[in-house]
């Protein structure tokens, strides 16, 4: 065998460690439609609540209703637009979406996510109304640490702010609202606005 | 070219370098999967798979799912070392 040889067998691995194990398909459209909306759903929220009879933040149980669907409505409206252009995309190019990668992207994702998720419910059962920004960001930022060893880009250091705005925010609990506006809406927008230049320049 | 033992002669062939590469950074895949990404035909996959299996360097876990017979396929701690050994010799042989 020639050198040339060994350095195609070199390419060639490189390129199936990557293809085989390595989510490709997700743009930075999808983090800056996500961030589009959290921002517009944290002005909605921000709204209802200032204009409610009480001008502070305690929830009665129509208030508290209202921003659980509008937060409800902003991660519906975030994950349908990540399936809708992830599916566009991997058709264009020809890969399979649904394979071993994808499985064990989105379990990987979930675990932290979802656990997070009934955890905040629970608390705010029991009226612990204070660090619910904070405990968004964190598991927010867990599940994307979690899920970046499955997928191409930056996805772990944005998990990592999503955690140091996370534990900022359980620290100074007043400015939850404005951590959150800018961990899930301006990270959101940055990060896809990276990956929109990265994809650009290929 | 000099005598460099670590290149490994069950590598030298495009689609076992291709199985192990991929068995290299997933915990396991199936028969489709590695076909479908090596993009090679059943008859071809299965006779490179067999002889990795053969030299110990894969593990093959047979079972099904619901009726349908399905071969899973994974690195052997032995398959791992060899690899490596043979990605650093072939990375010293082009530094060279």
């Amino acid at each position: 065998m020639s050198e040339q040889d060994y350095l195609k067998d070199l390419s060639e691995i490189k390129n199936l460690m990557t293809k085989s194990s390595r989510f490709i398909s997700l743009s930075g459209w999808a983090g800056i439609m996500a961030g589009v909306y959290a921002v517009i759903g944290g002005i909605v929220a921000y709204y209802i609540v200032t204009n409610s009879a009480r001008e502070y933040l305690i929830l009665d149980g129509y208030i508290f209703k209202l921003i659980m669907l509008d937060l409800f409505l902003i991660a519906f409206l975030s994950i349908l637009t990540a399936v809708f252009i992830t599916t566009r995309r991997a058709k264009k190019d020809g890969v399979e979406i649904w394979d071993d990668t994808t499985k064990r992207l989105l379990i990987n994702f979930l675990i932290p996510l979802i656990t997070g998720g009934i955890y905040i419910i629970i608390i705010l059962g029991q009226q612990k109304y204070g660090q619910t920004g904070a405990l968004m960001l964190i598991f927010y930022g867990l599940a994307l640490v979690s899920a970046a060893k499955y997928s191409i880009g930056h996805i772990r250091y944005l998990g990592f702010i999503e955690i140091i705005l996370g534990l900022i925010c359980a620290i100074i609990p007043g400015y939850g609202f404005w951590l959150w506006m800018l961990g899930f809406g301006a990270m959101h927008i940055i990060y896809g606005a990276i990956m929109l230049i990265a994809e650009k320049k290929k | 070219m000099g005598i460099i033992e670590n290149i490994n002669k069950v590598f030298d062939h495009r689609i076992r370098l291709g199985i192990m590469s991929i068995l290299m950074v997933n915990e396991d895949a199936d028969f489709n999967r590695l076909k479908e990404l090596l993009d090679v035909t059943d008859g071809n996959l299965a006779s490179h798979l067999k002889s990795l299996e053969k030299e110990k360097y894969i593990h093959v876990e047979k079972q099904f799912i619901g009726r349908k017979p399905n071969t899973r396929y994974s690195t052997t701690p032995l398959g791992k070392a060899e690899f490596k050994k043979h990605i650093e010799a072939l990375e010293k042989l082009l530094r060279k």
